[in-house]
């Protein structure tokens, strides 16, 4: 397995809030990596620092290094969009755009790009909404509101939407966290099937999930990477008593 | 059971004070629209819409060149003061969180209360005086002026309302800036800052004040932009204080056809923007 993603010594701020210290970690090609931790751990803002979208928010900062092959992704040669088309993201509640149709929606970042050969966008769109199970449900209302299907849905036409731009690495924000049970397992079904062509990276307060979808898992407190290992080790045998108390529920 | 009971006939009660109430602040609306249809439409005839007014003591004529003057004199307005609003609003909206933004939101506050006699005076002092003569552009620029901090203001709110997760969705599929706010962020909040428009047209479609130094009115049809245009709040006010019964029945009817031409303009923008969009047409 080769190494996709290395994240050297990195930090983030909020103003004067440093939300992550010193994480070191490397992140294998087309295997599902984990991220737990309790509320407010930092989760969201380490992967937020892997596809740019933390500098989005004013008065933030990043220091250290994250290389994507071996290319540091803060460099100051680097477009940040570049690297957003190479590292899609998945939000924790879906939202799809409100005034694009199904199609549209899957077809944006193409489109906005300024790609507009119908063909080449009819195909990628069916073959982004198979890839996201989503096609059969969806072809005989490929134009209908994106917002008009369920919450479900949504989040799988989200995840079309990503897989459009033709991502190498997918980073998921508690993808479930606003689905019910099914939909979350569609979606957990979804990311084991992704995991054959893209590098997966989940945030989640799920444990039960982590341990389904993952192949290695992060441990994240405060601020701080506790434990960072083979998720069937984290959650048999961890080796810091902090993720101890926490996958056995002392805490968090 | 006894509070119950007291709370239900306070709450009775309550309810037929806020019917009440909504139906006083209707009185004057439909009142006014009303005494405007009964005593305007009387004096509605074609002539009114292909003639140009007759002189003193001919009966007849109507105020053709007043209705299009008006419907020119929007049209420019809208023509500068639309583009320069919207932007200034995605400009206080998306990058407006400094010192210049408050300034600039503060600015279009106080120009928003600022007498529509005294943007008039302006408009008089920047365009007729050098040009040695009113016209159709100063006109049109001192209604500008007067739309702008509305569609500015409501462009800006109505930007804001977009959440930072839809914004967040576009930059996270590697759209630039600038395609995300008018792709996705400008085309969501399309209905609303369309709202702000039609109430800024609205406002300037029956604007008198400052047009009396600036377009003058015109009993003749316009002949270019740099002459002197008739507008129907000139013509009706002209007309109404005349002291001819024939002019003063005229004065109706122009005061009717403005209503109508504003009903008609925010009702067809609201059907296209509402088959573009597929939302609800108002917030």
């Amino acid at each position: 397995m080769e190494e996709r993603v290395k994240v050297l010594n990195l930090n983030a701020y909020f103003g004067n809030t440093r939300a992550l210290k010193d994480i070191n970690i490397t992140i294998r090609e087309k295997i599902v990596t984990a991220i737990i931790g309790p509320s407010g751990c930092g989760k969201s803002t380490f992967i937020r620092c892997i596809n740019r979208l933390h500098e989005v928010v004013p008065n933030t900062k990043v220091s250290g290094k994250v290389l994507l092959d071996g290319k540091d992704i803060y460099s100051a040669d680097v477009d940040p969009i570049e690297i957003r088309r190479k590292v899609g993201m998945v939000f924790q509640k879906p939202n799809p755009f409100p005034v694009l149709s199904i199609y549209d929606n899957v077809a944006a970042g193409l489109k906005l790009n300024g790609i507009r050969k119908k063909d080449y966008l009819d195909e990628i769109v069916e073959e982004s909404l198979r890839r996201a199970a989503l096609w059969d449900e969806v072809k005989d209302k490929i134009n209908a509101s994106g917002v008009s299907l369920s919450g479900g849905q949504q989040q799988r036409l989200c995840i079309a939407r990503c897989l459009a731009v033709k991502p190498e690495v997918l980073l998921f924000d508690e993808p479930c966290a606003s689905l019910d049970p099914i939909s979350t397992s569609k979606i957990e079904e979804l990311i084991l099937e992704l995991k054959k062509y893209y590098t997966i990276v989940i945030v989640t307060h799920n444990m039960q999930q982590a341990g389904r979808v993952s192949d290695y898992t992060a441990f994240f407190l405060l601020g701080e990477m506790i434990e960072f290992g083979k998720t069937q080790d984290i959650f048999t045998a961890p080796k810091d008593k902090r993720t101890e108390d926490y996958i056995t529920g002392r805490f968090g | 059971m006894n509070i119950y009971n007291r709370r239900k006939i306070a709450s009775k009660l309550m309810c037929a004070a806020a019917f009440l109430c909504a139906f006083l602040t209707l009185v004057p609306l439909i009142s006014i629209f009303g005494y405007v249809f009964a005593k305007g439409v009387a004096s509605i005839n074609l002539d009114f819409f292909i003639h140009l007014p007759r002189p003193v003591g001919e009966a007849g004529g109507g105020m053709s060149n007043a209705i299009v003057g008006t419907l020119i004199l929007i049209g420019l307005s809208c023509l500068w003061a639309i583009p320069l609003g919207i932007i200034g609003g995605i400009f206080l909206s998306e990058f407006g969180n400094n010192k210049l933004g408050t300034t600039v939101r503060f600015t279009a506050d106080v120009l928003n209360g600022v007498p529509s006699i005294v943007i008039g005076i302006f408009a008089y002092t920047l365009f007729v005086l050098p040009m040695k003569s009113f016209s159709a552009i100063s006109g049109a620029f001192a209604l500008g002026i007067i739309m702008i901090p509305t569609i500015m203001r409501t462009t800006e709110e109505m930007l804001r309302m977009v959440p930072r997760t839809l914004r967040e969705a576009a930059l996270a599929l590697g759209i630039s800036q600038f395609r995300m706010t008018v792709s996705i962020v400008l085309k969501t909040a399309m209905p609303g800052i369309l709202t702000g428009i039609l109430l800024a047209i609205a406002r300037i479609a029956g604007e008198t004040a400052p047009l009396l130094f600036t377009a003058f009115g015109n009993r003749v049809w316009h002949q270019n932009l740099t002459q002197p245009i008739a507008a129907l709040p000139l013509q009706i006010f002209a007309y109404a204080i005349s002291p001819f019964d024939d002019w003063r029945r005229q004065a109706w009817a122009g005061a009717f056809v403005l209503i109508v031409i504003i009903f008609l303009i925010s009702f067809i923008s609201r059907f296209v923007i509402g088959l573009h969009y597929k939302l609800p047409s108002s917030r």
